[in-house]
Parts: C-alpha cells; sequence; structure tokens
C-alpha cells in the first residue's frame, strides 16, 4: 500500500471545489486552475508510473467505510487512459471558461471541480455502488452548469439531459441490485469474472443498455445531446463531448460486455442497427444544420455509433478502436466546441452563416480549427484514422454490412465537416464584425495547443496510448470469445482443391478423369 | 415481570407525561410571557427523553413487556421513539418565533407538543389494540388542536377542521377494524391475536384487517387515502406542518409495520397486494400531482405522499431486510423533511410575510446563497440523487425489494421517481436559473433556525455515509425484534 494516488486525485479538485464556493471571482479562476493543473500532474505520474503488462488492477485502494458497499478504487489500462484523458481536458475547460463566465464563478468552478472529482470517481471506482453513486452524481453538477451558466432555452436543456439520464439510470440501480444479491459480492472485478445465467443476462443487459445508450448517447435516444451542447457554455460542452459521453462507452466495455458475453452475443445486431441508423442519420442531420455547436453535437452521436459497433465487433481490433475513437473523441470534439467558443466570444452567434472568410483575418485559428476538422474526418496522420480504421477493422471480421453502411456514415462525415469549414473559414469576408475579429491571443493558444499535440501524437504513433490497454483488451477478448458469433468475413475452410485456381482448363487432367 | 420494570421500560412516557402535566399547571399560573420558558423546558424534555431511550437503545438494549404485554420495549420502537422525541424537539425549537410575530404564542403549545410526542411514542410501542388506540388518540387529539393554532385565521382553521374530520373517520374506520379482529380472534393482544389468525384465518378477520390498514393508510397519508394532506399541508401553520410531516408519521409507520408484521404477520400475502397498490400508487400520485402546484407547501405534502409510496416498498418486502429499510428510510426521511419545512419557514419577507410560491422564491441563490444552497441539496435528497444521503434510503428499500423477488415492483416503483425527481428539480431550477423576485427575503434568520437547518443539512449530506454501518447494524436489530413479536 503505497502512496494513495487515486484518492489524492479525488480529493483535490473536491477540496478546491469547495474553497471555490467561498472566494471572490478571480481568487477561485486561480484556485480551479492550480488544482486541476495539480491533477494533470499526478495523472502524468499517474500514466508514468502504470506498469504496462503488470496486475490487471493497479493503484488499489480498499476501505470499509460503508454499509453494503466499499470504498474500493483501482485501475486498468482502459480507466487509466480515460482518467487521462479527464485531468487533460480539466485545466483547458477553466481557461476556456476564464473570461466568458462573468456571473458567480465560484460556483461555477466549484461545479466543474466537482465534476472532475466524478469523473475521476466513476473511471476509478472498484465497487458496484461506488460507480453507481459517482455516475449519477455528475448529473447534479451538470445540471448547474447548464442551467446557470447556459445559453437562451437553457431550462428545457438541463430538463431534458437530467431526466433522460436519469430514467435510463434508475433501471441500472435495479439490476444492479440484482447481482449483487445473486452473486452476493459488489466487487467489479469480481462480477467480470461472474457467469451469470443466460436467462437473466438479457434483462440485466437491457437494464444497463438503458443507461449506457443514454449517455452515449445512441440513437434514437440522442436527442438530449444536441440541446444540451447547445446550451452549455463552452466549457460546458467540452466536458460533456469529451468525458461525459465516454462514460456509456466505458460502462459497455466494462460492465456490459464482460459480466454479460451472451446476452452481448445476442443483442449484437440491435447495437449494429442503432450504430448504422446513428451514423447515416445523425450524419444527414448534420449537414442541413446552421447552429454550429449543433452540427458538432450530431456528428458526436456519429462518432460514438463507431465506438458502439467497434465495441460489439468481440475482437480485439474493434475493441481497442473503440478505446483509441473514445480518446480521440475526447480530444478533437472538445477541440471543435473550443474553436466554436473562440470565434462565439467574439461574435456572440454560433450561426454559420455569421461568418465566412476567417482564413483571411484569422490565419492562426483557421489554421487549428482545421486540423480539427480534419482529424474529425479521419485523415490519415491524426488520432481519427486510426480510431476508425481499427474499428472498421474490428467490424468487418462480425459483418461486412455494417462496416459498408458505417463507412459510409464517415464520407457523409467528411462532407458535413469540409461543408462547415468552407463556409466559415473559407470564402469572401461576407459581414464586416466577422472579418474585424482578432486572431486567437495567447489565452487560446494555450488551450488549443496541447490538444493539437495530442491529436498529433495520437494519429502518428498511436502505441503509446494503446500498450496500457492491449493487455486489458486481451483479457477482454478472450473472456467473450465463447460467446462470438461468427462472422460473415471469417476464412473457411474448404477441403483442398485437386488443382492450382490458375490451371487452364485444357491443362486440368485430374479433372477429366473423375 | 415486576412492576418496577414496567416503570422502567416507559420511564421516557411517563417523564415526557409528568412533565407535561407540570408545564401545563405553570401555564395556567402564569402570564404568557413564560410561554418561551415553558417551551425551553418541553424541549429539554424532549432532549432528555431521546437520550434515555436512545442509551437503552444503544448500550443494553432490553426487549422486554411491561405491564402484561400492553406495552413493548425493543429496539425497534426505541428507535422509532428517538426519531421522534428529535423531530419534535427539532420543531419546536422552531416554533415560537412563527406564533410570537402573530400574537398567538400559548404555553400550551409546547404541553400539547409533548402529549403528542407521548402518544406517538405509545403508539410504536404497543403491542396491544388497546394502547394503540389510546396512543394514536392522545398523539391526533393534540395534532387537531395545532392545526387550528391560529385561530383567527381561516386557513387554519380550516385545515384543522378538514384534519379533525377526516382524521376522526380514519380513527373511527380503525376502531371498527379493531372490534372485529377482536371478534374473531378473542383477544386485543398483538401475539394472541396472531395466534388466533395463524390457526384460522376467515374472512371477516380479513374485513378487519383491511379495515385497519385503510385507517393507517389515512393517517401515513397514503394514497387512496390522501385527499387531505395538501389541503392541511397548506392550511396549517407552517412549524405545524413542519411536525405533521415528521413526528407523527414516523409514529404511524412504525405502528403500521408492527401490526403488519406482528398480529398480520401471518397473513402477508393478503396484505401485501393491499400495500404494493398503495406504495404504487402513492408514488404516482405524489409526482404526478405535486407537478402543477405553485405553492410550496402544498408541492411538500405531495412530496410526502411520494415518500410515504417508497417506505411502503420496504414493507411490501415483508422481510427482515424490508423493515431495516424501512427503519433506515425514516430515519433519512425525518431531517430531509424538517429540514425542508426549516428552510421554508425562514423564506420571509422584509415584514415577515411568509414566502410561499414558486414566484416568491425565484433567484433566491443571489438574494439568500446559503439557505439556496442548503434547500438544493434537501431537494436534491429527496429526489434520491446520490452522493445525497437520500439516495441511502431509496436503495436500502429497493434492494429489499429486489431481494424478496419483487423485481417488477421496484422496477416500476424507481421508474416513477424519475417524474418525480422533475418537481424537485423545478425548485432548484426556480432558485438557481430564475432572476430574482421582486419581493426581497428578509435578509437574517435567527441562529436557532439556522442550527436546526444545518444539522438537517449535514445528516443529508455525503457525510451520511459515514455513519451507515451503524444505522444499518442499528436498523438490523430494530427490524429483528418486529419479528421476535411473533
Amino acid at each position: 500500500m503505497g502512496f494513495p494516488i487515486l484518492s489524492v486525485m479525488l480529493a483535490v479538485p473536491l477540496a478546491a471545489a469547495i474553497a471555490c464556493l467561498f472566494l471572490g471571482r478571480s481568487a477561485a479562476r486561480a484556485l480551479a486552475l492550480v488544482a486541476t493543473l495539480v491533477n494533470l500532474g499526478l495523472g502524468i505520474v499517474l500514466w508514468a508510473s502504470y506498469d504496462i503488462g503488470g496486475a490487471q488492477w493497479q493503484f488499489t485502494e480498499r476501505a470499509n467505510l460503508f454499509a453494503g458497499f466499499q470504498y474500493a478504487l483501482g485501475i486498468d489500462g482502459i480507466a487509466l487512459m480515460l482518467i487521462v484523458l479527464s485531468v487533460f481536458l480539466m485545466p483547458i475547460c477553466i481557461l476556456a471558461s476564464w473570461d466568458s463566465i462573468e456571473k458567480r464563478v465560484g460556483e461555477y468552478m466549484a461545479a466543474f471541480l466537482l465534476m472532475e472529482t466524478l469523473m475521476i470517481g466513476v473511471f476509478a471506482a472498484q465497487d458496484l455502488f461506488l460507480f453507481y453513486i459517482m455516475f449519477e452524481a455528475g448529473l447534479i453538477p451538470m445540471y448547474l452548469i447548464i442551467g446557470v451558466w447556459g445559453g437562451a432555452n437553457r431550462i428545457y436543456a438541463s430538463y431534458k439531459f437530467f431526466l433522460y439520464t436519469l430514467l435510463g439510470s434508475v433501471l441500472m440501480l435495479i439490476a444492479m441490485l440484482w447481482m449483487v444479491n445473486v452473486a452476493g459480492t459488489t466487487s467489479i472485478p469480481a462480477l467480470m469474472q461472474h457467469d451469470f445465467p443466460a436467462g437473466a443476462q438479457t434483462w440485466l443487459w437491457l437494464a444497463f443498455f438503458a443507461s449506457f445508450a443514454v449517455k452515449m448517447p445512441m440513437w434514437p435516444v440522442h436527442t438530449w445531446l444536441p440541446d444540451a451542447h447547445v446550451q452549455a457554455p463552452t466549457a460546458g460542452s467540452v466536458i460533456l463531448a469529451g468525458v461525459l459521453l465516454k462514460m456509456g462507452g466505458y460502462g459497455f466495455i466494462r460492465f456490459s460486455l464482460p459480466m454479460f458475453p451472451d446476452a452481448s452475443a445476442q443483442f449484437m445486431w440491435l447495437v449494429f442497427g442503432l450504430s448504422m441508423a446513428a451514423v447515416i442519420i445523425t450524419s444527414l442531420i448534420a449537414l442541413v444544420q446552421h447552429d454550429m455547436k449543433k452540427l458538432i453535437a450530431y456528428s458526436s452521436v456519429a462518432h460514438m455509433a463507431i465506438v458502439t459497433a467497434g465495441l460489439f465487433a468481440f475482437n480485439v481490433q474493434g475493441l481497442e478502436g473503440a478505446m483509441v475513437m473514445m480518446l480521440s473523441h475526447g480530444l478533437v470534439s472538445g477541440a471543435l466546441f473550443l474553436c466554436v467558443g473562440v470565434i462565439y466570444d467574439r461574435l456572440h452567434t454560433r450561426e454559420i452563416d455569421r461568418y465566412g472568410g476567417l482564413a483571411i483575418n484569422m490565419p492562426k485559428y483557421a489554421l487549428f480549427f482545421m486540423l480539427f476538422t480534419m482529424a474529425s474526418i479521419g485523415l490519415p496522420g491524426t488520432s481519427g484514422f486510426v480510431a476508425e480504421f481499427l474499428s472498421l477493422a474490428g467490424v468487418y471480421e462480425q459483418s461486412s454490412l455494417a462496416t459498408l453502411v458505417l463507412t459510409t456514415g464517415i464520407i457523409l462525415g467528411a462532407a458535413y465537416m469540409l461543408y462547415l469549414y468552407r463556409r466559415v473559414a473559407f470564402g469572401v469576408q461576407k459581414h464586416a464584425d466577422a472579418a474585424a475579429m482578432p486572431d486567437l491571443d495567447r489565452r487560446e493558444w494555450l488551450m488549443l495547443a496541447p490538444i493539437a499535440a495530442a491529436v498529433l501524437w495520437m494519429g502518428v504513433y498511436p502505441e503509446s496510448f494503446i500498450a496500457p490497454m492491449r493487455k486489458d483488451i486481451a483479457t477482454l477478448e478472450a473472456r467473450l470469445a465463447y460467446a462470438s458469433p461468427a462472422g460473415d468475413a471469417a476464412l473457411r475452410e474448404a477441403p483442398p482443391r485437386a488443382f492450382p485456381a490458375n490451371t487452364m482448363a485444357h491443362k486440368a487432367p485430374a479433372e477429366e478423369a473423375r | 415481570m415486576g412492576f418496577a420494570a414496567s416503570l422502567h421500560f416507559t420511564s421516557a412516557e411517563i417523564g415526557l407525561s409528568l412533565a407535561g402535566l407540570m408545564l401545563l399547571l405553570v401555564t395556567a399560573w402564569t402570564s404568557h410571557n413564560a410561554s418561551r420558558g415553558i417551551t425551553i423546558v418541553a424541549v429539554a424534555a424532549l432532549f432528555g427523553a431521546a437520550i434515555f431511550t436512545g442509551g437503552e437503545l444503544w448500550h443494553t438494549s432490553p426487549a422486554g413487556d411491561a405491564f402484561g404485554g400492553l406495552y413493548r420495549v425493543d429496539a425497534f420502537g426505541s428507535f422509532a421513539k428517538v426519531l421522534i422525541y428529535l423531530a419534535t424537539a427539532a420543531v419546536l425549537i422552531v416554533t415560537p418565533r412563527y406564533f410570537a410575530e402573530r400574537g398567538a404564542y400559548r404555553g400550551e403549545y409546547p404541553v400539547l407538543m409533548l402529549f403528542s410526542a407521548v402518544g406517538a411514542g405509545m403508539m410504536v410501542s404497543a403491542t396491544d389494540l388497546m394502547t394503540l388506540y389510546i396512543g394514536l388518540e392522545l398523539s391526533s387529539l393534540s395534532s387537531y388542536i395545532f392545526a387550528s393554532f391560529l385561530r383567527s385565521d381561516w386557513r387554519s382553521n380550516e385545515a384543522g377542521l378538514k384534519y379533525f374530520i377526516l382524521g376522526a373517520l380514519a380513527s373511527g374506520i380503525i376502531l371498527y377494524g379493531m372490534s372485529l379482529v377482536y371478534g374473531f380472534a378473542g383477544t386485543t393482544s398483538y401475539s394472541g391475536i396472531r395466534i388466533a389468525f395463524d390457526a384460522a384465518f376467515p374472512t371477516g378477520a380479513l374485513f378487519g384487517m383491511v379495515f385497519v390498514l385503510a385507517g393507517l393508510a389515512f393517517k401515513i397519508a397514503a394514497v387512496p387515502f390522501h385527499m387531505w394532506t395538501p389541503d392541511v399541508y397548506e392550511g396549517a401553520p407552517t412549524p405545524v406542518t413542519a411536525f405533521f410531516a415528521s413526528a407523527p408519521k414516523v409514529a404511524a409507520v412504525g405502528m403500521m409495520m408492527r401490526m403488519a408484521l406482528g398480529p398480520f404477520g401471518g397473513e402477508e400475502e393478503a396484505w401485501r397486494q393491499i400495500v404494493i397498490f398503495a406504495a404504487l400508487a402513492s408514488i404516482v400520485v405524489g409526482a404526478l400531482g405535486a407537478i402543477g402546484q405553485q405553492n410550496l407547501k402544498r408541492l411538500m405534502a405531495y412530496s410526502s405522499i411520494n415518500n410515504i409510496g417508497f417506505l411502503l416498498i420496504g414493507l411490501a418486502a415483508a422481510t427482515p431486510a424490508g423493515a431495516a429499510g424501512v427503519t433506515i428510510y425514516l430515519a433519512i426521511y425525518v431531517p430531509m423533511t424538517v429540514g425542508s419545512f426549516i428552510a421554508l419557514l425562514m423564506l420571509r419577507d422584509a415584514d415577515g410575510k411568509p414566502l410561499e410560491t414558486f414566484a416568491d422564491i425565484s433567484g433566491l441563490a443571489t438574494t439568500r446563497p446559503a439557505l439556496a444552497w442548503c434547500l438544493m441539496l434537501l431537494m436534491f435528497s429527496l429526489a434520491g440523487i446520490p452522493p445525497l444521503f437520500g439516495f441511502w434510503g431509496k436503495f436500502v428499500v429497493f434492494q429489499a425489494a429486489v431481494q424478496a423477488d419483487l423485481v417488477p415492483l421496484a422496477a416500476i416503483g424507481i421508474a416513477a421517481s424519475v417524474i418525480g425527481a422533475f418537481y424537485y428539480l423545478k425548485f432548484i431550477k426556480v432558485m438557481f436559473f430564475d432572476e430574482p423576485a421582486d419581493r426581497a427575503p428578509e435578509p437574517r434568520s435567527p441562529a436557532g433556525h439556522w442550527g436546526v437547518l444545518a444539522v438537517c443539512v449535514v445528516a443529508i449530506s455525503p457525510l451520511g455515509y459515514l455513519a451507515t454501518p451503524w444505522l444499518g447494524s442499528v436498523a438490523d436489530k430494530a427490524a429483528a425484534a418486529l419479528f421476535l413479536v411473533a
């Protein structure tokens, strides 16, 4: 039992959140930035000291503080990468709200720091109910962030966000109670090894699916996301797209797949079907949006559909691709929301038509925006390519039809993103006020440059990010292997031919002899 | 069991009764100015009774019958009594200011509070229909007076009258059921009834049981016997409403638990369907009814109906785990509801007029941030959102239901709780998202109010989870005591 680094990572933002409630605006900003930077430092230490290929669960902590569940923390490679993503995005979020949030700064920063604690808690929890508490509690700060600091229609969006997600999660709670009652343990690692009866798995899987599908979000329960994104302040959108959506994917990979392999195989086509529908439908919707944030929100739904398809491909490529897609999407969509926020802060509108020709007066901005657009499309050399290639290669082994449809969605993705970029950055400068906007300042540089570096790193050398997860994904694949459905792209063993395939007809005496 | 032991077991109630009688004499012979002192003594007596009962519960936890089986002291009764006495004391601390400002505070008020607490304590300890009825009436009759204590206010009068008529009706129904039960069992003692009904359970006895449960449903305001609650809660003075929502509720639920699992414990298949219906109907009606409400007290009335539904889910399980769940839920529900009403009590404009509607409290987060944050925590807790402690109450109740194979009940109940979350969220929305109202709230509140509110908020905050091992063990003991009777 060494230094309890996970507990410290939970405690730092929590303590800062409480302090922020009592501080003035500039002090609260500074404290929030310091606390998130400290956590970023701790996250880097965590990554550096994670023993790749070592024990499955590392940095474990355990204490019997509560009746009915335990304070049990611990991470594997999958959780490690998601925690690193969270702590990486947090200081950027604080910077993004530096000037744009003017009212009730202390409470705002407190909500964000509380959010950070809960996000790390979700990924680090090793107890089923500790996970649930962290998972659900995240609704409170996000509800406040959207409701207090959001746009004009924020109240509707905040209600929709809260009630949708709550309805999904409470059914999961009943399933959890049932599981604990049957398995007799609340420990997630133990439950991941437990074989539930195949008949019960169906119901349990559906209950978990209700929660994670809403969180993810999958079509057709995605409708809360565009509303929440559009109304949330920029940093809220970044956290929502960057980390909160990943909780759904994390839930699938941590709970649905290893705990209910039979049901997962049974429902594979449900997930594929919804993913295919999502990619096509939301991409088409994104094509006709006038609101930049809404467009990016719909693109998130499309990208998350590729994650779900990759997860349910039941092979290593699909799972790795889905994980890289989550990390990549966390960075890229977060960065795209920041890009929208940068120009929103200047012109206070998200209408695409109000901009145009920004490459002329904001060349640096246009460069960053282009990089992230390309990463979102999946251009080789960016993180998006690695993610899409791996996921689709995994899905192909399972179903060529699904791959065909998902790939079509990616072409549509290129269409809407390039169309957006053309309208915003290229063309003539239609409006004088948009043409007069200054280029990026130092704070905005500090926000965008680290994400750009990470996106390129992940695109050029994804091994750094995949290596910690490799062993865990292999373990998961081995657990799933027995239930994996036979794919239509698998090699079939046929009796060997008597003659080479390129034999000419007149040179086939063996054939005539038969 | 000797007479001395009987006296020892009932000494908390006897002490409270004696304190009440003495204070009554003091009230009669002194002027109104003494009412403040009388309140202090009454609060001290309640705390003393709570400490005594709690000490018994914690150290020796005696279980035994007093007065020849009329009265039983066990872990369940003691736990419920501690809750009742503490809730009554908490409400009494914040009461005088409200009435004094209206010139209506009398020394009789704390005295009646004491008698009501004694009655409530008797309700949860009674193991005989006679003792039970005396406790019930002692508690109820005091309550009718509280509801109409503001004699010059017609709303208060209306609430008192409604409460009295419907309460009397409920008492009548209970009494009728009791007489049927007595007729078929031939005894009024709980253990005797259990033995008789285990041997034979004729239809007439079933009617008796249904009547008793229906009357109790009136007292706890479970659907379909809930219609008096919104009117009475709205009309009664706010400190009185806080009292109604806490101590008598605990007593009625405790008495219902003891009856259902004790004398009727062998017939759980017969009453379970009634309880399940009442539970789901209460959750749904409590949630839907609250949505359109503008008056905060009326809203809290529906909220209490909603909460009763969750409590009944634990009872429907009819297992020790279910009984323990209800006990834990009660222990969490009391600070939640008392805290909410005290916060409402602190919401007044500069002239001392109460702020009673959503429009009045809009933007409270900017005008009274501390109060708004307390209310926000209370509302999230009532909605059962983790990490607040209200979640734990729902958790244990639903866990018990799942363990008792009532998965559909648990699933429907918890799904309906999402509807309830809507109006708790509305509270927060109005306070935090809306612009401040024209009527500015009073800038300061008395320290006594803040003290009680702070205790309640700390109890329902995530810190409450640290108490779960202790609460769990006490609740298990209490639940085991209930099943021991059988």
